[in-house]
């Protein structure tokens, strides 16, 4: 067994061997530009870039023509909302969207405040889930986009992706959904949800960095303003030289996912139960986010009475991240945990555990037992602990300002 | 983050961790910091009949830089008078642990929890703080 041992699998995976072997021969061999269409060189590329939007589509159950390629999520998402809000400003300046979204997502809203529209950011439920009766209240008559992320990157958990797309779609509101976590994770069937534009990306799913798409419904047909300009790629809407072999390592990433992943997430389920068993036998561990609404990779617990940066330099046999953002100067815990309601103690010493393809169940034993020997050593440390262990409440305590 | 040597050799073998009884009279506890801000650091100093502390204890709520500081001041005031001990300053604990900007509070808390130890035991005993009280290092 290798340490440290890899458990952060949302913030990106490896390419998997499989997916590297199919990009290769599109760095040397297959070198045209898909964009060249006066000799072969330029039709084989374009012919594997055609065949790998093929297979994205088909894991996400859209058109191939639905598809547009960007360079990751992040990209995708600015498109779709920054290309929706300009293109249908005159309708209207109103934008909802959630507190526990992605970054690419709250900071495109700042950006588009600036730019003079208004966007609500919703508050969730303590298990992270988004209120529909609250969301039903938000619209606005010049509300014009809805924007939620299908899976969460922090807690894993599971919005109500099909309700919410009924809902905008009643009101003739465009519907955007940020599912770079959900591929291979989540059944997505875009020909019945209610979803105008989707984001994705290929590193999350063991294909390669730099490269992601947008889905673009065009039934009912929605349209964008380009946010890159130069020469008309994708149908306009995104300027730019294909990166074949990325691409081609994305369609292939996705193929895979799509035969693999019922099996694969089943494993993965059992997986994390395990670890989720292990972890409880600590006391004073607390879920974050509902279990029930849940990716099965994901794991994201506080352990009381332990300071979370600490705890993260304690347990260096294993590659996690932790909630809080607490190698910023900022020292702030996640803002995702704040909005479950989470006191910034337990936001502080929260860890996410994400499984992959990779992880096998000796590493998840390992890892069980490296926690509770550094938890308890922390806790030991602890002059908290030692109260709560007396019995005081620390919630009557009048520590001294600081 | 990058942490200096000395603070991960105090870190993975802290230096006397913890407790005194808290009523024993040779024992001042000082309690210094919030949960709320991420640090709360107990120190304990047994002190002698001859006014010398001859031993110490902690126990430390906090990032790596708050455990070694806290671990670090325990091996400082030991064989040190109160009144030495009060002496302490944060940018000697700061300089010695190379602590970078950011974590310059922790050695803060450390120096506040020795005299709040100090003044605890003096509590405790009746004793006048010396005329020269050093003042108290406000941080947040």
């Amino acid at each position: 067994m290798k340490l440290p041992i890899y458990l952060d699998y949302s913030a990106t995976t490896p390419v998997d061997p499989r997916v590297a072997e199919k990009m290769i021969p599109y760095l040397t061999e297959h070198f045209g530009n898909p964009a060249s269409r006066s000799h072969a060189i330029g039709w084989k590329t374009e012919e594997a870039v055609e065949t790998a939007r093929a297979h994205v589509a088909a894991l996400v159950g859209c058109d191939a023509k639905e598809i547009v390629w960007t360079s990751g999520a992040t990209e995708s998402i600015n498109l779709a909302l920054k290309g929706a809000a300009e293109f249908y400003k005159t309708k209207g300046k109103h934008l909802i969207t959630v507190k526990t979204e992605h970054k690419a997502t709250l900071d495109t809203c700042r950006e588009l405040e600036r730019r003079g529209f208004e966007v609500t950011y919703m508050d969730v439920d303590p298990d992270g889930m988004l209120d529909l009766g609250k969301l039903e209240a938000a619209f606005r008559p010049d509300t014009i986009l809805v924007s939620v992320m299908f899976v969460n990157n922090e807690i894993g958990v599971i919005q109500d992706v099909p309700a919410i797309g009924e809902m905008c779609r009643k009101r003739g509101v465009l519907f955007h959904v940020d599912s770079a976590q959900a591929t291979g994770k989540c059944v997505i069937d875009l020909a019945r949800l209610k979803v105008d534009l989707m984001s994705f990306s290929a590193h999350k799913t063991y294909g390669p960095k730099g490269v992601g798409a947008l889905y673009v419904r065009r039934k009912p047909r929605v349209r964008l303003e380009a946010q890159i300009h130069g020469g008309g790629h994708e149908r306009g809407f995104r300027s730019g030289t294909l990166a074949t072999h990325q691409i081609v390592g994305m369609g292939e990433a996705y193929r895979l996912a799509k035969l693999e992943m019922a099996t694969e997430n089943e494993r993965i389920r059992a997986l994390r139960d395990r670890l989720l068993g292990g972890v409880q036998e600590i006391e004073e561990v607390f879920v974050n986010g509902s279990l029930e609404h849940r990716v099965p990779h994901n794991l994201n617990v506080s352990f009381n009475f332990v300071e979370g940066e600490s705890l993260i330099m304690a347990v260096k046999d294993i590659a996690v991240s932790s909630g809080s953002a607490c190698t910023s100067a900022s020292l702030e815990p996640s803002y995702v945990l704040r909005a479950l309601g989470r006191s910034d103690e337990l936001a502080h010493s929260s860890i996410r555990f994400t499984l992959g393809r990779f992880t096998t169940p000796e590493e998840i034993d390992y890892t069980v037992g490296h926690l509770k020997a550094k938890v308890a050593k922390l806790r030991e440390m602890s002059p908290l602990w030692e109260m709560h262990k007396e019995g005081i409440d620390l919630n009557t305590v009048q520590w001294a300002a600081h | 983050m990058a942490y200096s040597d000395k603070v991960i050799d105090h870190y993975e073998n802290p230096r006397n961790v913890g407790s005194f009884e808290k009523n024993d009279r040779s024992v001042g506890t000082g309690m210094v910091g919030a949960p709320a801000c991420g640090d709360v650091m107990k120190l304990q100093i047994k002190v002698n009949e001859q006014g010398i502390i001859e031993d110490a204890r902690f126990k430390t709520y906090g990032c790596g830089s708050a455990i070694a500081s806290s671990s670090l001041v325990t091996e400082w005031v030991k064989g040190k008078t109160l009144a030495d001990a009060a002496t302490i300053r944060n940018t000697q604990i700061a300089a010695e642990l190379a602590l970078p900007p950011v974590k310059i509070h922790c050695s803060i808390l450390a120096e506040d929890a020795i005299k709040a130890a100090v003044a605890d035991y003096r509590k405790k005993h009746d004793l006048e703080a010396p005329a020269v009280q050093a003042k108290k290092v406000a941080h947040g």
